[in-house]
C-alpha cells in the first residue's frame, strides 16, 4: 500500500517532524513504511507502507493520518463535508438487506442528471488529479476515480450503479443456486447458493463486497446513478470471493472487517465527486442497517480499563514518570475511543470504561486497549528489566543421554546431519522397523516426500549418495532425530539414530595405507555407543538369510541385529548390494539405526573405579583352528563361562586363512591375560588355567594349531 | 676411503677451522654409512687405530708441524675432533647401551616431520545443533528450564489453543503440511505437522501449574518450497515465562540480555509493534547489525538493522485455554511472556551460510568446516 505524505499531512496539520522521521515514528509504532521515496516540488514523499492483516483501518491515508495525529498528540481533520441539499424524490429508493447475517448495512444515494467524463478538482486543495498523479494512479472517469479515491482515502469500498438498468429497487440476498450474472471483469459466472449478491427485484447485480455486474455498469450514456456503500460480513464475503478465484480491493477490505460507521461518509465523497460534474442529489440518504451486526460493530459494549493492569502487564518504563491516567486517556482518545471515567476513583488508581472506535474491530477486550497503550506510547520507552529468578531448572529425561550419544559418535568422527523428514512410500516401506505403520501426508511437497519417516536410514542413505555424486569419497554421518510409526489417527514418534560411513581408513594421511572401512569399524563405534548405557547384556545377533528376518535393507551376511538386555536396540551392516546398486552405489556403504527410545530407558553407566592389581599380568596366545561355522561368539563364551577370576582379559588378536589348514578352516589367535589381585601366579596355576581355556574351546570345537 | 691426511701449511684460526671441519665431515659421513660389525670395526681401526688412525697421524703430523703458538689452538680441535669420533663410534656400536644417545643411529631413524600429520575425522556438531544448544544455554542460565513437544501435532496445540481463529490463513494446507485422512475429524483433532514450536508451550502449561519458565528447540514444517532462505524443514527456539508479575518491560529485558549474550555485549536491541494471535501486546525485535554495528551494510540492507524474533506478553486466551487443565493460569493473576525465534536464520547469520539447503543435505564438506 502507497501513502502520500502530503495527502497524509493534509489530515493532520502540524505534524511537527520531516518524512524520514515520520517514517520511522510510525514504523516504532507498527504501521510500518517499508521505503521512502521523495517526490520532489514540494511533493513530499511516497511511503511503501507494510501493515499486518489485523490493521486494516490503517491501510489508508486517513487511518495512517489517524496513527499519527495519536503519536504527536494532534488534532485529525474530519473527513464529512457538504453535500448541496437534496431534491425531494418521488419515494426514499427501496433496499431491503435479505440476508441480515452477512449485511450488516446498506446505504444507497441516488444522483440525476450527473455526466459521466473525466474527472475535475471538486474542492480547493483537495488535488485529486495531482494525488492519483502521484500515485500513478491512473484517472479513468469521474465515476471510477470517486469510489477509488474513496478508497484510497478512507479504505471504504463503494459502488456506483447505473441506476436506469435496476429493476424495483436493491435487495441485498443469497444468491439462487444456478443464478447467472455477468461480473465487471467481463466474466459470466454461475452462482452458487451460498453467494451474497447485490441484486434487483429481477436479477443478481454484482457479487457484494466482491465485484459489481456488467450489466449495470457506469458508460458514458449514464444520467442516474446510485451510490452503494455498504458493510458485509468478513466472512460471507471471503467464502464467495474465493469460489470465484476472485480478490479485489473490496474483497480484501470486507474480508478483514470494514468499518461500519464508513458508508455514509464515503457514500457523501463519492457523491460530492461526482456532483462536480453536474446533476443533483434526490432524496436524502437511504440508510438500511441490522441491529444485530450493529451491535458487534458501532455499538459494541464499552470495556473496562484499570491503570493497574496497565502497569501490571507493561511494567516500568524508561522515563520517571511512567504512563499515567493522562496518557492512556491521550492516546485511546487520539485513536478513536470515548473513555468514561469509572467506578469512582478505584483503589488502585484510575479506571475508565471504554467504548471502542467502529473501525477497530481488532479492539475488544482490555488486553487490547494496553497493547494500544503501550504502542503508541513506544516499545522502546519501556525499561529493560528482569524477572526475579524462578525455581531451578529442570533437564529433560533424556538430555544427558542424547548429548552422550552424540559425544560417541563426534569422539568417533563422524559428522552430525539433519535430514528430511519425509520419504518415499517405497522408502518407508523398505525401512519401517514396524512394515505397514506408516504415515502418508495429505499435501506432500513431492512423492519422495510423501510419508513421515519410519527410520533415519532413507535420509542417511540419501546424504551417503549425495556426498559420493559430488566426489567425496570418505563418509561419516550421524543423525539424532524423530521416527514416525502409526497411523493417521494416532502418530507415534520415537528417539533414533542413523549412521552411515563409506570410504577407506584413515582419512587422511601420506604414511599409512588406507584401507576400506568396513562391518567391524562401525560395530565399534555402536558398541561404543551402547557402552554409554547401564545394560545388562548387549548381543549381536544374524540369522540365515532364508529366515528373512534381517532388513531388506541390509546385506544378509553382513549384517547384525543389536540386542540390549534381550529386546532389538537396532540394526547396521553393509547396504544390501541390491539397494547400493538402485542407488549407482559402486563402494560398499556401512549404515545402521539404533533405537533410542530403548536406549534411553536404561541409565548412563556411570564410571566405578577399580582397584589396580599391582602384579605381574601374564599373557598367552594360543593359536586355534576351526571350522568355519564356529564364529568368535562361540570362543568368547566358552572362555567367559570358565568364570576365573584370575583370567582378567582375553581377545581375538588375529584371523588368518592359509593352505595349510584344511577346508573350511580358519586359524584364530586367542591372546589371553591371567592376572591376580593380590598375588603374582605361579607356573602351576598358569598351567592349569591354560588347560582350562584349551579344553574349553575344544569343546566348541577348536583345536590347537600343532 | 678417506683423502690421506694433509699437510698443514697455514696454522692460523681460520685455516685449523676449515681442516678439522673437513674431517669431521668426513668422519660423519664414514658414521652414517656403517650398517655392519665389520664396518664398524673398520671406521674404528681407520679412525682411532693406534698405529694407523687417521687421529693419530693428525697429531702426528699437525701437532709437531705447529708453530708454538699455533699447539694450543690445535689441541682444543683435536679434542673435539676425537670426542665426535667416538661418539659416532659409540653410536654405531649400539644406541644406549652405555647410556649416551644420540648419532648415526638415532639419525638413520629421521622421519619427515614436514609431512602433513595424519589426521583422524574429527565429528563436527550440526551447526543448528550447536546454534540450538548456544541458545538454549543462554536461557539455561537465566533459569529457564528445556522442553520438547511432538513434530506432529493436533490442530488444538498447533493453533486452536495458540488462539488463530477458525480461518486463519495458516490453518490452510498452503502454509501447513498435514497428515492424510483427516478430513473426517473433528477440527481440533487433525494432525499436522507443527507450523511452530509454540504449542509446546500450551503442552508444558497442561502439566506444570505457574511459575513456568521454559526454553523450547524444535523442528518444525511449513509447506514451503524451498529456495536460498526458506524451507519446508526448519528450527525454532521457543520461550515462555510465567508467574505473578511478569511484565513487558521484563520481556524487553531478558531478550536484550540474551541477545547480547549470543551476538555480544555491544549488540543492542529494539522493539516493533506486531501481531501474533498468541501473544498481546506483540513485538518484533531487531538487534543492531552485527556485520557493520549499525553503520549499515549489505547485511542489513543498510538499516543498521537486523529481524531477529518475534515476542509478546502471552494472550489472556491462552492462559484460558491453559487454565482449563491447570486453574493457575488465571490471567487477571499472573502474567507471562514468550518468544521465538527460527534457528537457521541465526545460524546463516554467525556462521555465514547463505543456503538454509545447506544444512540438511549432509554434505561432507559444508559439515567438516564446523569441526
Ligand atoms: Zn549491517
Amino acid at each position: 500500500m502507497k501513502i502520500l505524505t502530503k495527502w497524509l499531512r493534509a489530515y493532520v496539520p502540524g505534524v511537527p517532524v520531516d518524512d524520514a522521521q515520520l517514517a520511522e515514528d510510525l514504523t516504532l509504532r507498527g504501521i510500518a513504511v517499508e521505503g521512502i521515496y521523495d517526490l520532489g516540488n514540494g511533493n513530499g514523499s511516497l511511503f511503501e507502507m507494510d501493515i499486518t492483516t489485523n490493521r486494516v483501518d490503517a491501510m489508508n491515508h486517513y487511518g495512517v493520518a489517524r496513527e499519527a495525529a495519536a503519536i504527536y498528540g494532534l488534532a485529525l481533520a474530519g473527513l464529512d463535508f457538504a453535500l448541496p441539499k437534496a431534491r425531494e424524490g418521488a419515494a426514499s429508493y427501496p433496499v431491503r438487506i435479505e440476508a441480515e447475517d452477512a449485511c450488516g448495512r446498506f446505504t444507497a444515494r441516488v444522483l440525476r442528471g450527473v455526466t459521466m467524463g473525466e474527472s475535475r478538482d471538486w474542492f480547493a486543495g483537495a488535488e485529486v488529479a495531482t494525488y492519483f498523479g502521484l500515485l500513478e494512479q491512473k484517472q479513468i472517469s469521474n465515476a471510477v476515480d470517486a469510489t477509488n479515491f474513496a478508497w484510497i482515502a478512507m479504505g471504504q469500498p463503494t459502488h456506483v450503479f447505473d441506476l436506469d438498468k435496476i429493476e424495483g429497487g436493491i435487495v441485498v440476498r443469497r444468491a439462487r443456486k444456478g443464478e447467472r450474472l455477468k461480473t465487471l471483469d467481463g466474466v459470466e459466472r454461475v452462482l452458487d447458493a451460498e453467494d451474497l449478491v447485490v441484486a434487483d427485484h429481477a436479477k443478481a447485480l454484482g457479487l457484494a463486497g466482491v465485484m459489481g455486474g456488467w450489466d449495470t455498469m457506469i458508460t458514458p450514456a449514464t444520467k442516474n446513478v446510485l451510490v452503494e456503500a455498504a458493510w458485509f460480513d468478513p466472512i460471507a464475503v471471503r467464502r464467495t470471493a474465493r469460489r470465484h478465484g476472485l480478490h479485489t480491493d473490496a474483497s480484501h477490505r470486507f474480508e478483514r472487517g470494514a468499518d461500519f460507521n464508513a458508508a455514509p461518509v464515503a457514500s457523501g465523497l463519492v457523491s460530492a465527486i461526482l456532483l462536480e460534474s453536474g446533476g443533483w442529489l434526490e432524496g436524502e440518504l437511504v440508510d438500511v442497517r441490522v441491529a444485530a451486526i450493529e451491535v458487534r460493530t458501532a455499538k459494541r459494549k464499552p470495556v473496562e480499563l484499570k491503570l493497574s493492569e496497565v502497569h501490571r502487564i507493561l511494567g516500568a518504563t524508561v522515563d520517571a514518570e511512567g504512563i499515567t491516567a493522562a496518557t492512556v486517556e491521550g492516546v485511546l482518545t487520539a485513536l478513536g475511543c470515548e473513555l468514561a471515567t469509572c467506578c469512582g476513583a478505584a483503589l488502585d488508581g484510575a479506571s475508565w470504561q471504554v467504548t471502542l472506535p467502529s473501525w477497530r474491530l481488532d479492539l475488544e477486550r482490555e488486553i487490547d486497549l494496553i497493547e494500544e497503550v503501550a504502542r503508541v506510547y513506544g516499545y522502546n520507552r519501556f525499561a529493560n528489566t528482569l524477572p526475579e529468578f524462578g525455581e531451578g531448572v529442570r533437564a529433560l529425561p533424556w538430555a544427558e543421554k542424547e548429548a552422550a550419544v552424540r559425544r560417541t559418535l563426534l569422539g568417533a568422527g563422524f559428522h552430525e546431519a539433519i535430514a528430511s523428514t519425509f520419504c518415499s512410500a517405497t522408502e518407508a516401506a523398505l525401512t519401517a522397523p514396524q512394515p505397514g505403520l506408516s504415515v502418508p501426508l495429505g499435501n506432500p511437497l513431492s512423492e519422495e516426500a510423501g510419508v513421515l519417516r519410519p527410520s533415519l536410514v532413507p535420509g542417511m542413505l540419501a546424504m551417503i549418495a549425495g556426498n559420493l555424486n559430488r566426489d567425496v569419497s570418505d563418509v561419516r554421518l550421524f543423525e539424532v532425530g524423530t521416527v514416525f510409526s502409526g497411523n493417521t489417527e494416532k502418530v507415534e514418534e520415537r528417539p533414533s539414530l542413523a549412521f552411515g560411513a563409506v570410504g577407506s581408513l584413515p582419512e587422511q594421511g601420506a604414511l599409512q595405507a588406507a584401507r576400506a572401512i568396513e562391518f567391524h569399524d562401525v560395530k565399534g563405534v555402536v558398541e561404543q555407543v551402547l557402552e554409554r548405557f547401564q545394560s545388562r547384556a548387549v548381543d549381536f545377533d544374524r540369522f540365515p538369510a532364508e529366515a528373512g528376518l534381517t532388513p531388506e535393507w541390509l546385506h544378509p551376511y553382513r549384517a547384525a541385529r543389536v540386542v540390549v538386555d534381550g529386546a532389538t536396540a537396532g540394526w547396521f551392516g553393509e547396504l544390501h548390494p541390491r539397494e547400493a546398486a538402485a542407488r549407482k552405489l559402486k563402494e560398499a556403504v556401512l549404515v545402521g539405526e539404533l533405537y533410542l527410545d530403548r536406549l534411553y530407558r536404561l541409565p548412563l553407566r556411570q564410571p566405578i573405579a577399580k582397584e589396580i592389581s599391582r602384579f605381574q599380568p601374564v599373557r598367552r596366545d594360543f593359536s586355534l583352528v576351526l571350522d568355519e561355522s564356529i564364529a568368535w561368539e562361540k570362543i568368547d563364551r566358552a572362555v567367559a563361562g570358565l568364570q576365573i577370576p584370575e583370567l582378567v582379559e582375553w581377545r581375538a588378536r588375529e584371523v588368518f586363512r592359509d593352505r595349510k589348514l584344511g577346508v573350511g578352516e580358519y586359524s584364530l589367535l586367542l591372546g589371553v591375560t591371567f592376572q591376580a589381585a593380590d598375588r603374582t601366579l605361579r607356573e602351576e596355576e598358569l598351567q592349569s588355567f591354560q588347560a582350562r581355556v584349551v579344553e574349553a574351546v575344544g569343546k566348541v570345537g577348536a583345536r590347537l594349531r600343532s | 676411503m678417506n683423502e690421506e691426511i694433509p699437510n698443514l701449511t697455514a696454522f692460523d684460526e681460520a685455516a685449523l677451522d676449515e681442516a678439522f671441519a673437513r674431517l669431521e665431515r668426513q668422519a660423519r659421513a664414514a658414521a652414517a654409512a656403517l650398517d655392519n660389525d665389520a664396518a664398524v670395526e673398520a671406521f674404528r681401526l681407520e679412525w682411532l687405530g693406534r698405529k694407523q688412525g687417521r687421529l693419530n697421524e693428525v697429531s702426528g703430523r699437525w701437532l709437531k708441524a705447529a708453530p708454538a703458538e699455533a699447539k694450543k689452538l690445535l689441541g682444543v680441535r683435536f679434542n673435539a675432533l676425537k670426542a665426535v669420533v667416538e661418539g659416532l663410534l659409540d653410536a654405531a656400536l649400539g644406541a644406549g647401551q652405555d647410556g649416551s644417545w644420540g648419532g648415526a643411529a638415532l639419525a638413520a631413524e629421521a622421519i619427515d616431520i614436514t609431512l602433513p600429520g595424519t589426521r583422524r575425522l574429527a565429528g563436527a556438531e550440526h551447526p543448528i545443533t550447536r546454534t540450538l544448544n548456544e541458545i538454549t544455554r543462554v536461557f539455561a542460565a537465566l533459569g529457564y528450564s528445556v522442553g520438547v513437544g511432538p513434530e506432529v501435532e493436533t490442530d488444538f496445540y498447533n493453533f486452536e489453543s495458540m488462539n488463530f481463529p477458525p480461518g486463519h490463513p495458516a490453518r490452510d494446507t498452503q502454509d501447513t503440511l498435514v497428515v492424510a485422512g483427516q478430513e473426517r475429524r473433528p477440527q481440533r483433532d487433525r494432525l499436522l505437522m507443527r507450523t511452530h514450536t509454540s504449542p509446546v508451550q500450551m503442552r508444558t502449561m497442561e502439566q506444570q501449574p505457574p511459575p513456568v519458565r521454559i526454553v523450547i528447540p524444535g523442528k518444525v514444517h511449513r509447506n514451503d518450497a524451498a529456495d536460498a532462505t526458506h524451507s519446508p524443514i526448519f528450527h525454532q527456539v521457543e520461550g515462555l515465562c510465567v508467574d505473578t508479575n511478569i511484565t513487558f518491560s521484563d520481556l524487553k529485558g531478558t531478550l536484550d540480555h540474551a541477545m547480547k549474550a549470543l551476538f555480544g555485549s555491544a549488540v543492542k536491541t529494539r522493539f516493533f509493534p506486531s501481531f501474533f494471535p498468541f501473544t498481546e501486546p506483540s513485538a518484533d525485535v531487531q538487534i543492531s547489525c552485527i556485520f557493520c554495528g549499525g553503520k549499515g551494510c549489505r547485511k542489513c540492507k543498510q538499516s543498521g538493522w537486523i529481524e531477529l524474533l518475534g515476542c509478546g506478553m502471552v494472550d489472556p486466551a491462552v492462559f484460558a485455554f491453559a487454565a482449563e487443565k491447570q486453574p493457575g493460569y488465571d490471567p487477571k493473576k499472573i502474567s507471562g511472556f514468550a518468544f521465538g525465534m527460527g534457528v537457521e536464520r541465526i545460524a546463516m547469520m554467525k556462521y555465514g551460510v547463505s543456503e538454509i539447503g545447506s544444512f540438511y543435505a549432509g554434505d561432507m564438506r559444508f559439515l567438516s568446516q564446523f569441526a
